[in-house]
Formats: C-alpha cells, sequence, structure tokens
C-alpha cells in the first residue's frame, strides 16, 4: 500500500479552500499523489474516498475517464508523441515510428530499463510546431530523427 | 489598424501589462453599473471565441441578477480542438488579459468565485496564469474590495486530465465538480442551473481577453473592427502546409485567403494548395477554390462551413484524404464519452472503415456507408460532439469522393509524393 506523503497531505489540505465540496479537488489530487506515487492503482482509491468524503466507486469512475492518469508504472520520461491531423500532415507517422524503433518500445508501453514510457497522443495544442511531442511537461516541436536522437541524448 | 489581443503580448508581468494601459478596463467597468457593462458589450457585437459564436452580453443577460445562490465563471482554456492553439499564446503572453477580462464579466454578472479550466497538458501555462493571478491579488486587482469597491472576486486554476470532451460547457463543469466529463442534458443551460446546480457564466479564454479593449475603447469601437453582427478581431491559429505557422489577429470578416497568403506565408515550397479546414478539425473542409470567404461566423456559416475555434489548418497537393478522414474519425471515436448510442458506435464505426479504408482494405460502398452513419449521428446526440465527428466526414466524402473511390480501387493511396 502507497502512503501519502506528508507534502501530498499538506497540498490537498490547501485545494479544499477553492471548492465548496471536496469531492471537486478530485482531479488535481489526482494530479498530486500521482506525481508523488508515479501512478494510482485500484487500490489506491478506497484511501483517497477517503481522504474527500466520497464513494471510492466514484473516484474509480474518474480515474479510468481521464487519459492523464495511469493505473501501472510508467517511466521516469513518459514521450507523448501527437498523432493528430497537423502533426500527421507534418510527418508524424515517421516521427511516431521512429522514437518506436529507437527506444525499443511500442505505443503505451516502457522500455526494458524503466526509463521511457512512450504514447501516441491527440492534439497538444502546439500545432505551430508540428510534429510535437511533450516530454514531463516540456514541448519539443519540428521534429526529426536527428532531433529526437539530441533530445534523447540528453534526457539520459 | 487597432488590435485587440496580440499588441499586448509579451507584457507577462504586471507592470508591464500596466504600463500597457492594463487594468484599465477592468477599472472604467467597476465606476459603471453591472448592466452597463452588459449593454456595453452587447453593443460590441462580441461572440463567443470557444467555436459556437454566440453573443456574450446575451448569455451574461440569461443570468439571474438577483438570486440566493452564488454565480459562477467559468473560464473555458481546455483547448482541445484538433489544430487550436490561440488560448495558450493568450495565456503564456498575456495572461493579465484573462485576469482582467475575469473580473470585468464577473463585475457585470455578479460573480465572486471564477475558475479558470485548463487543460492538463497546458501544466507550465497553467503555472505562467497562477504568478500572474498571485501579482493580480498582491495589486488589489483580486481579492476584496477591487478598486476600492465593495466588490471581491477569487480566482482559482481548475486542471484538467486529458478529455477533449470537457471543453464542452456542461462537460467541463462536470469536471469541475470532480467527475467524469458526461456533458449534460440542455436544459436547464448553465446560465441558471450550472456549477453546482448556480447560475454559471462559461466563457472562452479569448472571449474574456476582449473585454479590457472593450471597456477601455467602448463596444461600439470593438463593433467597428469587424462586420456586422461580428464585432472585434479574431485570433487565427494557423497551421500545417504553410510558411509560417502561429496566431495571427485580424479583424473578423478578413478573407481567409489573405490569412494564409499574407500572414501565414503561402503554401510552403510553392506547392499547390488542395484544401483548408478553417476552424477545428469539425469543421467542414474547405476546397482549393473556396477560400474566397470573409472570416466571421455567419460568411462561415454561408459557406457551408464554420468560423469555429479559428483553428486553420492547411493541406497542400501532397495531403492524403483518406489519412485524413483516417486521422479525424480516430479522434472523435476516441473522445466519445459513449453517453449516446448514436455518437458511441457511430464514431468507432467511422473510425474503422476510415481505417481501413487508408491501409489500402477499403470495400466498395465505404464512402457511402461513412455517409450513412454520419447523418444518423447528426442531431441526434446529448452535446455538439455528436455533430462534431460527422460534419467533417460529410465534407470530406462529398468534396474528395473520387480520390477517396480511387484509394479504395487501388488499394494504395493515389497522391504522388517526392
Ligand atoms: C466537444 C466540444 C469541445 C469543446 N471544446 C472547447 C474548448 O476547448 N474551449 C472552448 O472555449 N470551448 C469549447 N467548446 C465550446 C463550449 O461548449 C462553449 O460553447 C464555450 O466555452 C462558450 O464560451 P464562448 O461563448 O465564450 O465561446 C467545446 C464544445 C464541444 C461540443
Ligand atoms: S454526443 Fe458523444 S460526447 Fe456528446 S454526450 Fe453524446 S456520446 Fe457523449
Ligand atoms: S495536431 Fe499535433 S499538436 Fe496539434
Amino acid at each position: 500500500m502507497k502512503e501519502i506523503s506528508k507534502e501530498a497531505r499538506e497540498k490537498i489540505k490547501n485545494l479544499f479552500s477553492r471548492y465548496p465540496d471536496k469531492r471537486s479537488s478530485l482531479l488535481e489530487v489526482l494530479h498530486i499523489l500521482q506525481d508523488d506515487w508515479g501512478y494510482i492503482e485500484e487500490e489506491d482509491e478506497e484511501k483517497i474516498a477517503e481522504l474527500l468524503d466520497m464513494n471510492p466507486v466514484n473516484v474509480h469512475e474518474v480515474v479510468t475517464f481521464y487519459t492523464m492518469y495511469y493505473r501501472r508504472p510508467v517511466g521516469r520520461y513518459v514521450i507523448k508523441v501527437c498523432r493528430n491531423l497537423t502533426c500527421t500532415l507534418m510527418g508524424g507517422e515517421t516521427i511516431i515510428n521512429y522514437l518506436r524503433k529507437k527506444l525499443k518500445v511500442e505505443l503505451g508501453n516502457t522500455s526494458s530499463d524503466g526509463k521511457f514510457t512512450l504514447e501516441a497522443v491527440e492534439c497538444l495544442g502546439a500545432c505551430e510546431l508540428a510534429p510535437v511531442m511533450e516530454i514531463n511537461g516540456e514541448f519539443y516541436g519540428h521534429l526529426t530523427p536527428e532531433k529526437i536522437d539530441k533530445v534523447i541524448e540528453e534526457l539520459k | 489598424m487597432s488590435l485587440v489581443i496580440t499588441p499586448w503580448f509579451g507584457a507577462v508581468k504586471i507592470g508591464d501589462y500596466i504600463k500597457r494601459r492594463g487594468y484599465e478596463g477592468a477599472k472604467k467597468a467597476l465606476s459603471i453599473k453591472p448592466e452597463d457593462v452588459i449593454e456595453e458589450v452587447k453593443k460590441s457585437n462580441l461572440r463567443g471565441r470557444g467555436g459556437a459564436g454566440f453573443p456574450t452580453g446575451l448569455k451574461w443577460s440569461f443570468v439571474p441578477r438577483e438570486t440566493d445562490k452564488p454565480k459562477y465563471l467559468c473560464v473555458n482554456a481546455d483547448e482541445g480542438e484538433p489544430g487550436t492553439f490561440k488560448d495558450r499564446y493568450i495565456i503564456e503572453n498575456a495572461p493579465h488579459l484573462i485576469i482582467e477580462g475575469a473580473v470585468i464579466a464577473s463585475w457585470a454578472v455578479g460573480i465572486h468565485r471564477a475558475y479558470v479550466y485548463i487543460r492538463g497538458e497546458y501544466l507550465k501555462f497553467a503555472l505562467i496564469l497562477e504568478k500572474a493571478i498571485e501579482e493580480a491579488y498582491q495589486r488589489g486587482f483580486l481579492g476584496k474590495n477591487i478598486f476600492g469597491k465593495d466588490f471581491s472576486l477569487d480566482i482559482y486554476i481548475h486542471r484538467g486530465a486529458g478529455a477533449y470532451v470537457c471543453g464542452e460547457e456542461t462537460a467541463l463543469i462536470e469536471s469541475l465538480e470532480g467527475k467524469r466529463g458526461n456533458p449534460r442534458v440542455r436544459p436547464p443551460f448553465p446560465a441558471t442551473n450550472g456549477l453546482y446546480d448556480c447560475p454559471t457564466v462559461v466563457n472562452n479564454v479569448e472571449t474574456i481577453a476582449c473585454l479590457p479593449y472593450i471597456l477601455r475603447e467602448g463596444g461600439e469601437n470593438f463593433a467597428s473592427l469587424g462586420v456586422e453582427k461580428n464585432g472585434g478581431t479574431k485570433l487565427f491559429a494557423v497551421s500545417g502546409h504553410v510558411k509560417d505557422p502561429g496566431v495571427y489577429e485580424l479583424p473578423m470578416g478578413s478573407s481567409l485567403r489573405e490569412l494564409i497568403y499574407n500572414y501565414a506565408g503561402g503554401v510552403r515550397g510553392n506547392r499547390r494548395l488542395k484544401a483548408v479546414i478553417p476552424g477545428g478539425s469539425s469543421s467542414s473542409i474547405l476546397m482549393a477554390d473556396e477560400i474566397d470567404v470573409s472570416l466571421d461566423y455567419d460568411s462561415m456559416i454561408k459557406a457551408g462551413t464554420m468560423l469555429g475555434s479559428g483553428a486553420v489548418i492547411v493541406l497542400d497537393e501532397t495531403a492524403c484524404m483518406a489519412e485524413v478522414l483516417r486521422v479525424i474519425t480516430r479522434f472523435y471515436a476516441h473522445e466519445s464519452c459513449g453517453q449516446c448510442t448514436p455518437c458511441r458506435q457511430g464514431t468507432s464505426w467511422m473510425a474503422k472503415i476510415a481505417e481501413r479504408i487508408a491501409i489500402g482494405k477499403g470495400k466498395k460502398g465505404d464512402i457511402d456507408l461513412l455517409l450513412d452513419i454520419a447523418h444518423s449521428i447528426m442531431g441526434k446526440t446529448i452535446c455538439p460532439l455528436g455533430d462534431a465527428a460527422a460534419m467533417p466526414v460529410i465534407a470530406i466524402c462529398d468534396k474528395f469522393r473520387s480520390e477517396l473511390e480511387e484509394q479504395i480501387r487501388e488499394r494504395r493511396c493515389p497522391i504522388e509524393r517526392e
């Protein structure tokens, strides 16, 4: 069982004044806990529900609805590469395939050394940089195989 | 030419923003009656920049003035419509336009608490906005007794977590309440029964960012920048096969051709223009010879498409329409919340068919099948995501039928690429 750290508890407590009820802070609470734990599994849901005075079923519904919450461990770096329209028009499919081969990992999976998770995602709202990927909150655009080599090298 | 938003780009810190007459609009608003602020916004012909183009002043006037319940403002920064990135530019480059706009809207409607719903992927930009909000509190532009008035406003940021449908206003409200983003059946409308069942205004980031100009320069001035019933300027996010992709601010009623050729540098590598998706991926595609249209809500509808979010995706002659269809249908199938059968089943069925066409396994009759499915979704769903999924399919199948049929027959993409 994962423990909720003191820092996380503090952050969560500060959220409560933002909303008229505790439940509304659920999305942010999940972000905070996922930052700590890496992912949210089913057995964590009860603890979260208790924290927010809500039914575990309702926590489950939310964790499974939103794509940014992970159900199993992910790599130290999560690479979200865009598969939507502008990126595809600008050669995004080649970029996705290059990443798959380079990292030896299929979409949705994590490399064997636990370093990289590769995900194909919908429009990241950065289409002027197409083809584009986001790694742990940072955007990398105008991707080419050479540029990817450089970015990945710097992450190692 | 007067511009409404981009002249403030770069004024990220509050001091720089104030030097450029920042917060004068909010001050002006608070010096007149809330009803008069609504009047000014009505006069401005400002229409919602989130996609639907609903008149903003009119929307506000549906919120009851006297009520025992608290009222809420939700600023929609979910920005999920493929091709759209203009709200991100505002947050990144002029976050105080949003805060000042929120003060104006809240005073006008009688709101004391606002939430900015920002998509989860925009963490970096949420932090910029949070910093700006802190600055505004320090200056007394947020919190209690704003500009010495008996008026208070608190603004909080609420991060989403990856779901396009949460940009739809009632799904956004559900998501704010800590639930799945399932759109609600209307009526009732958010204006009377929104967040926590209380009267709620939902406005797009860009809509809110227009308000400081309107209050400072006057509604008539703003209206005169645009064309009839379409006041002001609009931000366009241009991407795809153009030389200079980016965000451009043009008066309402400018021509789409002008935007593409004079602002975005025209088609890259001097290739031939094939088509333009003018208002986000759910708008109907325009052929190369259909781009002499005026960029305003009414003209775009007359042209059989929509202005939408102002996301212009440019396709040159190398674009494969089967591929475009495949990406678009897969997106809506992935994002359907699943509440309505026509949307849930129709979108995944369309995605399956488009996929097989794209990989050379299409069947004779697939185009008609796609059209049938699309038509069976239109108008039969709880929220407009269903229509948003159907409209582009209908337009692409109608306008590029021969290319798609050739692909089905030849079992490969007919586009020659170097
Ligand atoms: C599926 C779907 C997604 C939407 N996404 C957004 C969005 O990301 N941002 C936005 O401002 N409006 C979005 N809208 C429109 C909102 O429902 C709503 O009309 C808008 O926020 C109202 O603000 P406005 O009047 O200022 O445009 C979306 C609508 C639908 C149906
Ligand atoms: S139209 Fe689609 S997204 Fe909208 S409520 Fe129905 S199933 Fe959900
Ligand atoms: S399509 Fe890739 S970021 Fe928008």
